[in-house]
């Protein structure tokens, strides 16, 4: 059993950490801001969300676990907002680059 | 162990690189960013050496409140940086490597010849916690043994804040710090301004509770409650109050004012001024703690705003 949820760490972790890569490459290629932002917000929400998924099995005890969990709600919270409003930011400077 | 190792060397490349694009960025606006990454990569590294209390605090001074600070200043010069991005002479230049060199040679020389273990009172101050009643030694230590410090600095943030103040033009004297926000009220920052502040508020009072025992305290605790404020400030929930405000300026010398009346108290009851009567000392520390949250966060949070920039009574 423990060995199995070892492996279920190991799979989500390792997926979080692949979507993270893949929202660095999207911020350094994407062509324009929204873009960017885009792959940016992706890495912040699901890639953090697989890591934390992955680490629930091994916080422990459930207060943890659901200290986790909050830290993930919290970065989707403060993520959302500064992606908007950075959007907002790059409309209304018009599409310079 | 070698893998601490590796992780602890790419954290410490991470943080000069971080300096290094601080210094070297042309424009003010990356300067700042810099500095802020680099906060927060410093306070990782604290929590590496296992210094959470200097990390918390690293983290909500050096990456968050000073940053802020610094955007504000960025903002605020930006009309003046494009005329004064001239290049300086080569020879002023030349000097100022030089100058720069020479503190840091000498910085270095310092900290490679220290002794192998340093001079330390941490023996003393561990041996002496039981009297103070508080389990995290550097509470003790902020709070008891150097309670003189925290109490000055206490001072120095009201002063500072004063001085802040002293800014603003004769007709908004007494009036609204900063400029007015206004948002649509359903919009994403008011949203985010009315989501957040309910559990950083108790985070806030939380980390002040638990520095007792635990890393964290009342300067942490109070930074964590002005970042509230200022996000309720900046998305347009609240207005900032007009400085002439009784209650602002009742809370914001409370701090100060508690420390000294428990200051003096101590010359009565345990003989020496700031000192405490072991028997409840603990209640009095927390007794102290209160109100300097309130002032800590009230100062950082109206520091941050800056001067009176509209008259009291909006007509």
């Amino acid at each position: 059993m423990s060995a199995l949820l070892d492996l279920f760490t190991i799979v989500a972790l390792v997926l979080g950490a692949l979507f993270f890569l893949a929202g660095v490459v999207g911020l350094l290629r994407f062509p324009d801001t929204l873009s960017r932002l885009h792959a940016l917000t992706k890495a912040d929400n699901v890639g953090l969300g697989l890591i934390v998924i992955g680490l629930l099995p091994q916080a422990g005890s459930v207060f943890a676990a659901l200290k986790l969990l909050l830290v993930w709600l919290l970065v989707l919270l403060a993520a959302s907002t500064v992606g908007q409003m950075m959007a907002r930011v790059a409309r209304r400077a018009g599409p310079r680059r | 162990m070698s893998l601490t190792y590796v992780l602890e060397s790419v954290l410490a490349l991470l943080v000069l690189g971080a300096a290094a694009w601080t210094i070297a960025a042309r424009s003010a606006f990356a300067a700042a960013v810099g500095f802020v990454s680099y906060g927060l990569l410093l306070s990782l590294m604290w929590v590496q050496l296992a210094a959470v209390d200097v990390a918390l605090t690293e983290a909500a001074i050096g990456g968050g409140l000073t940053g802020v600070l610094l955007l504000g200043a960025v903002a605020t010069l930006r009309g003046t940086e494009a005329r004064t991005s001239r290049r300086p002479a080569s020879m002023l230049r030349l000097l100022a490597a030089a100058c720069c060199a020479l503190v840091s040679v000498a910085l270095a020389a310092v900290v490679l010849t220290l002794p192998e273990a340093g001079p330390t009172l941490a023996p003393h101050a561990m041996a002496a916690l039981p009297a103070t009643g508080v389990g995290n030694p550097v509470t003790g230590v902020l709070m008891a043994f150097r309670g003189f410090d925290t109490l000055l600095e206490k001072v120095v943030l009201v002063v500072a804040l004063v001085g802040v103040w002293s800014l603003a033009p004769d007709r908004y004297w007494g009036g609204h710090p900063g400029l007015e926000h206004r948002l649509p009220a359903d919009g994403v920052l008011p949203f985010f301004a009315r989501m957040l502040p309910p559990l950083g508020v108790l985070l806030g009072i939380h980390l002040m509770w638990t520095g007792a025992d635990n890393p964290g305290g009342a300067f942490q605790g109070g930074t964590v409650l002005a970042a509230m404020w200022l996000v309720v400030m900046m998305a347009g929930v609240r207005d900032a109050p007009a400085i002439r405000e009784q209650w602002v300026r009742l809370a914001l010398v409370s701090g100060p004012v508690v420390f000294v009346a428990v200051g003096l108290a101590g010359m009565l009851t345990a003989g020496a001024f700031l000192a405490y009567p072991v028997a409840i000392a603990k209640p009095l520390i927390l007794l102290i703690e209160v109100p300097m949250l309130l002032t800590i966060a009230l100062a950082l949070g109206l520091l941050v705003t800056g001067p009176p920039e509209r008259p009291a009574d909006p007509s």
